[in-house]
């Protein structure tokens, strides 16, 4: 692509922070360590020095308190964007986000809209632990007022922002805590922002569609190139947005593959995957040539150990043998 | 050893999907037992065996589609010992039927609930295929593969025809008799009214389920006619008329949808009106339903045309080789005739012989309705 940059996805955040702060001044950062600190996984590294104190607020470590702050800012008017260290944290701030920031334009009879974009990392992979390292989107699916977006690629990294942004409602985005190392490309240009209520479809297949989201997607890809090798064209979609589902990308893949694969972090009962699994079978049961297989995390909070935390989480081999299942192989 | 081959049930027959083994290598067989079913253009036929034996080995797998003439299994004579392993002849399969793996591996049991998968099913149903005739995967399951192993879904059936096919297969059958055939035709009306009223009265004599269609004595009086004049009663092979010493009438049966199959009638001229009639039944519904035997596709000696159901005053009908002879009947219906002198009202009916004149000649035709017309004058001695 001409004029495209190859970045990591943490530069991606911090540049579309640092487009958002610098084109909108009602845009301010706030959350845990995000100022002097540069935030936790260093995204905001560099803003205080050049958007100041007023616009990269520290605060203290109260998940409740300052999402809740970032409600009211947004009802007055400002673009607050609240980084919240990792989902597991952000259930302190769960009150707030689903009994404020989800429901007031419709309990105000559509008078009043929250503007707000909540940043958090999620996902599993740095020896983090139990208390660091779980996989949460689905709580946050589960709730309508609200849009939940989980950019898997540099580029819907760096794009996806100020489109969240320019969203009259909440949207939270999850950035995998894994990912922020990754590189990619940005095209280049103007305008990088990118839609957010639409899956993408990562590579083309025809024999199944493997259906995935955030930090599984490399994995689900690497698995694609590894399966492509014994024969089976696996066709990849990166969901991107969680709520709400682009069901008719999902099922227009089905439909064409007759077979679906679904690899989420998040744990089996409950998950993601079992509301797409449902969906599946609600909009495409006579296309399915196999029951729709989910790859998800073992039923455990994650573990500290290296070799207990990959076996408990969405691996390559886990993917591809889900795939020969589902060819029959 | 005898060799055990695909047999042609026709003229028009090329090939035939082996659909399953009812005997089983060591299974002893008795000449006339049915051994395997073959799908043809005609439906499911059963195969039946000439030979008393032990099923010694089978070459070939259910669902292949093999052409006439494939070997298809060895059997071992009565009195033979068991012959050394042999070597396992590839049958030679047409490409486009991949083998399917042993069957049912890991079998269902009959009476089990099929394990289809739903887009099986619906491309199934799509396709008009009959979800019964297909083979699970080694797992037990169908699915979308098993179907894609399936022969070529058809596009119309009824009972176990393929109506399409069953249309090339007549399409190939009479443009090869009217182009190698040279026919010639005679025809007799026939006073029917003997047997008409005999027949009404013996219909009123016999309970509901026992009653004799028209059909039948006309068939027994033909096959008897057929015995007093040689000559149209056999088959035209290599160059020659080999006559048969019985009669086996095929009996034109028209399927539900289009098309039709003259299975052959054996002992028509021996068997009693009702035994003829319930082996009419039985054919009528085999053939409705695609499950007929193959000595029944085969055998046929000469055949019987009726089209008087559908109003038709004459038929010329066309010969079905390799038989020699064919006997188009038209309707029965009260006309004028002249009977003693005197203009009276009789039921009347045509008939006419098409003749393969390679093999007789009008004169023997003209004969036999000489001699038909006598024997249904008599209708209580059939």
């Amino acid at each position: 692509m001409t004029g495209s940059r190859r970045i990591t996805y943490r530069d991606a955040v911090r540049e579309a922070l640092q487009e958002a702060l610098r084109r909108d001044p009602r845009v301010f950062l706030m959350g845990e360590d995000v100022g002097r600190y540069g935030g936790s996984y260093g995204c905001s590294k560099g803003l205080l020095a050049e958007f100041g104190e007023a616009r990269i607020r520290d605060t203290p470590l109260s998940e409740s308190a300052f999402t809740g702050a970032g409600i009211g800012a947004a009802l007055g008017g400002m673009r607050p964007i609240v980084e919240i260290m990792t989902v597991n944290f952000s259930l302190l701030a769960l009150d707030q986000i689903v009994n404020s920031a989800a429901t007031l334009r419709h309990m105000s009879g559509g008078q009043f809209s929250v503007p707000l974009v909540i940043r958090m990392a999620t996902g599993a992979g740095r020896q983090l632990a139990a208390q660091h390292s779980h996989s949460l989107e689905n709580w946050y699916a589960h709730v309508p007022g609200i849009k939940v977006v989980a950019p898997a690629t540099v580029a819907d990294a760096r794009g996806m922002l100020w489109t969240a942004l320019e969203d009259p409602d909440p949207v939270i985005i999850f950035e995998h805590a894994m990912l922020y190392n990754e590189e990619g490309d940005v095209p280049g240009g103007d305008s990088l922002t990118v839609p957010i209520d639409g899956a993408a479809i990562r590579r083309d297949g025809t024999d199944v569609s493997l259906i995935t989201y955030g930090g599984s997607l490399k994995k689900v890809l690497a698995a694609a190139d590894e399966l492509a090798k014994e024969g089976i064209s696996g066709e990849v979609i990166d969901l991107r947005s969680l709520r709400p589902l682009d069901e008719r990308t999902i099922l227009n893949s089905v439909e064409k593959t007759h077979r679906a694969v679904i690899v989420d972090e998040g744990w089996r009962s409950g998950s993601l995957a079992g509301e797409i699994s449902a969906r599946i079978m609600e909009g495409a049961f006579f296309a399915l040539d196999w029951p729709v297989e989910r790859v998800c995390s073992a039923e455990v909070p994650i573990p500290y150990a290296r070799h207990l935390e990959i076996a408990a989480t969405p691996q390559v081999p886990g993917i591809v043998s889900a795939v020969r299942r589902a060819m029959r192989r | 050893m005898t060799d055990f081959r695909m047999p042609s049930l026709g003229a028009d027959m090329e090939e035939g999907t082996l659909v399953e083994w009812l005997k089983q290598p060591g299974d002893q067989l008795h000449r006339g037992d049915i051994i395997a079913v073959v799908e043809t253009q005609k439906g499911a036929i059963e195969i039946e065996v000439f030979h008393d034996g032990v099923l010694e080995k089978t070459h070939a797998n259910p669902g292949t589609r093999l052409p006439v003439g494939t070997l298809l299994a060895t059997i071992r004579g009565e009195g033979e010992a068991p012959g050394p392993p042999l070597p396992s002849a590839a049958p030679a399969e047409l490409p486009r039927a991949p083998s399917p793996p042993p069957p049912r591996a890991i079998a269902p049991q009959p009476s089990a609930r099929r394990k289809i998968t739903p887009a099986a099913l619906r491309r199934a149903i799509g396709d008009g295929l009959d979800i019964a005739t297909l083979t699970p995967g080694p797992d037990g399951i169908i699915g979308l593969r098993e179907l894609a192993q399936a022969p070529a879904p058809p596009k119309r059936r009824t009972g176990g025809i393929n109506l399409d096919e069953m249309r090339k297969a007549i399409a190939a059958a009479m443009a090869r008799s009217k182009r190698e055939i040279p026919h010639y035709y005679v025809s007799s009306t026939i006073d029917m009214t003997p047997m008409v009223d005999w027949l009404s009265a013996e219909n009123a004599r016999r309970p509901a389920p026992d009653r004799i269609l028209s059909a039948v004595p006309v068939i027994k009086a033909c096959a008897l006619a057929l015995r007093k004049v040689p000559g149209l009663n056999g088959h035209f092979i290599d160059g020659r008329y080999v006559a048969d010493d019985s009669v086996k009438m095929g009996v034109g049966i028209a399927l539900h949808g289009g098309g039709l199959i003259a299975p052959a009638l054996d002992g028509s001229d021996t068997m009693s009106l009702g035994d003829i009639m319930q082996r009419l039944s039985d054919l009528v519904a085999r053939v409705r339903g695609g499950r007929l035997r193959s000595s029944e596709l085969t055998d046929a000696t000469v055949t019987l045309s009726n089209l008087g159901d559908e109003s038709a005053d004459t038929v010329l009908p066309v010969i079905y080789p390799p038989q020699v002879a064919i006997i188009g009947v038209g309707q029965i219906v009260e006309r004028p005739w002249v009977v003693n002198g005197a203009l009276t009202a009789r039921k009347l009916a045509t008939f006419t012989v098409a003749g393969d004149h390679r093999a007789n000649d009008g004169r023997i035709a003209a004969r036999f309705l000489k001699v038909l017309g006598q024997v249904l004058q008599t209708p209580e001695a059939l």
